[in-house]
């Protein structure tokens, strides 16, 4: 395939999930095409340095938002494997610089996936009072022939905010490790969730770790699963209070709506300084048979009640 | 338009609904008053079709819905509005208001309004453990309002409320039965049950007495709160 019909076909399954291509298309946007291990578009827009090298297995990838700099427009990142089979390797190396404030919002597509993996591996520092928002949805086949194994380290600095989420619900996810971890200096705010909804034989492993190592640093571990089929989920929140009056909280929430379905939720707080707290909730089971009673009384029968449940805890 | 006759359910050998008549007549507000423990919920889980009856019958416009599932009986024009609401992740107020029909979002102010709830603050909110428990009972009202029902099972939406939101719940309920709606309203509270047309008293899963509201809730002040009965009726 020419290059041209590549990026052509990553626009279009871009398209097809519900990307703004707009977005991609325009000057005024910062962003990003990367399919299997070409870069297939670049753009930068003031404020934004943007570095890539092609590897024989990915792409290293270098963003800088640069100090003072707000990003008005949200940037937009898009990685893919189109064939069936394929190996994606990113290697992310990014810096909000101090008082920069960016909107990152990320798509990967591998629509066709039989045997592909997405590996990467991310050094995330954000710099004093700079925020940095990232939105990362996949959109996975139906076969489940996909292995995503994201990896961040995340330094958050004096007055900085970092918030995450990644969304799963199109398709199947496939086989999953995720693993951030958040590290976050004083009057820091740091928010990691997940969104998945795990379907046929799908494979989840889930860590989310966040240190409150400054005085007043904030952190929330998230994480929302639905389960069906025989789907397979271990998810590992911890928090850790490491400063004075650092508060973080570990949120776990599993809907288990399938025979085959195993769940587990590993919450864990630890603190060591008698002025930090920090406070955890996890729950699994089936949908909560009131929520859909109730539902059935507007007029909705069982399965359009279960189905506007889990849209709402997936939303 | 609703008519409940002998309707019995007895858990572990024990009456709870014991051969229970009532009726609710059609755009009418039935006030139903009762203390703890006398089977308020449980009658109302059982016209809603939570539960079923060891023996009775239900019936609506003379149609006998005993045997129906919830869904059916919603479909047919009854709902419930919960004692204890559940909470709902991720669904707005106003996707909520939306579930029964496609309102206009006119149309939902407008029930926002009449629970005194103001749009602006509401529409976005998700009805989950951010509401306090007075606003998620107003919303459970206007969720009623907005189905339009034939009959309203209204479970105890008065109690838990502050003097400032109760007006509005009782300002929800009179709308809803001068547009054709009729509604058995659960209490324990005989200041509520002033909207009604009529009121009767329920004791050990049974209808003990009824008439007029004034009357009826003399009567309760005189015979059941000073009593506490939990067995065999006082009559």
């Amino acid at each position: 395939m020419t290059v041209v019909k590549e990026y052509e076909a990553m626009l279009e399954a871009y398209g097809a999930a519900g990307g703004d291509l707009q977005a991609l298309k325009s000057s005024e946007v910062g962003n990003l095409v990367i399919h299997e291990n070409k870069v297939l578009g670049v753009n930068e827009t003031p404020g934004i340095k943007i570095k890539t090298k092609e590897t024989e297995t990915g792409v290293n990838l270098r963003l800088v938002i640069e100090k003072g700099a707000k990003i008005k427009h949200p940037v937009h990142l898009c990685f893919g494997v189109l064939p069936k089979e394929g190996l994606q390797e990113i290697i992310f190396k990014m810096e909000a610089e101090n008082d920069s404030e960016v909107n990152l919002v990320a798509h990967c597509l591998f629509p066709n996936a039989t045997k592909v993996t997405h590996r990467m591996k991310a050094q995330i520092k954000v710099g004093d009072n700079a925020r940095v928002r990232y939105r990362e949805t996949h959109y996975h086949g139906e076969s489940g022939g996909v292995s995503v194994i994201p990896r961040a380290k995340i330094k958050v600095g004096k007055g900085g905010g970092w918030e995450s989420t990644l969304a799963i619900i199109e398709g199947c996810v496939g086989v999953l490790r995720y693993d951030f971890e958040i590290f976050g200096e004083e009057k820091s705010n740091s928010e990691l969730m997940v969104k998945l909804f795990g379907k046929k034989e799908d494979d989840i492993n889930i860590v989310e770790k966040i240190h409150l190592d400054g005085r007043e640093a904030r952190g929330l571990a998230k994480s929302r699963l639905v389960l069906t089929d025989n789907a397979r989920a271990i998810v590992r929140g911890e928090t850790y209070g490491n400063a004075p009056f650092a508060r973080g909280h570990v949120d776990c929430l599993e809907l288990v709506n399938g025979e085959g379905v195993t769940a587990q939720a590993i919450p864990v707080v630890f603190v060591n300084d008698k002025r930090a707290k920090v406070t955890h909730e996890a729950a699994i089971g089936s949908i909560d048979k009131k929520q859909i009673q109730t539902l059935m009384a507007r007029g909705l029968d069982e399965e359009q009640a279960v189905d506007v449940i889990v849209r709402g805890v997936l939303k | 338009m609703l008519e409940i006759k002998d309707l019995t359910l007895n858990l572990n050998g024990k009456p709870i609904i014991n051969h229970l008549n009532l009726e609710v007549r059609e755009g009418k507000i039935q006030g139903l008053l009762g203390m703890n423990g006398t089977g308020k919920t449980t009658l109302a889980n059982l016209i809603m079709g939570l539960s079923y009856p060891d023996g009775g019958s239900i019936m609506l416009d003379g149609q006998d819905i005993t045997g129906d599932t919830i869904s059916q009986r919603a479909r047919k024009g009854i709902t419930l509005a919960w004692q204890d609401p559940a909470k709902f992740e991720g669904l707005s107020v106003a996707e909520y208001l939306r579930l029964s029909r496609n309102l206009s979002s006119d149309e939902i102010e407008r029930l926002l309004w009449t629970v005194g709830l103001p749009p602006l603050e509401y529409l976005d909110r998700a009805v989950d453990a951010s509401l306090s428990g007075g606003e998620r009972k107003r919303v459970e009202l206007a969720s009623v309002l907005a189905m339009r029902p034939k009959l309203a099972v209204l479970d105890e939406v008065d109690s838990g409320i502050d003097v400032v939101s109760l007006p509005h719940i009782m300002n929800g309920i009179v709308e809803m039965s001068q547009q054709g709606s009729a509604a058995l309203l659960i209490t324990h509270s005989e200041d509520a049950v002033g909207i009604a047309e009529s009121v009767s008293i329920l004791c050990a899963g049974k209808i003990i007495n009824s008439g007029p509201p004034q009357k009826m809730c003399r009567w309760f002040k005189t015979n059941c709160q000073t009593c506490a009965h939990i067995g065999e009726p006082v009559l």
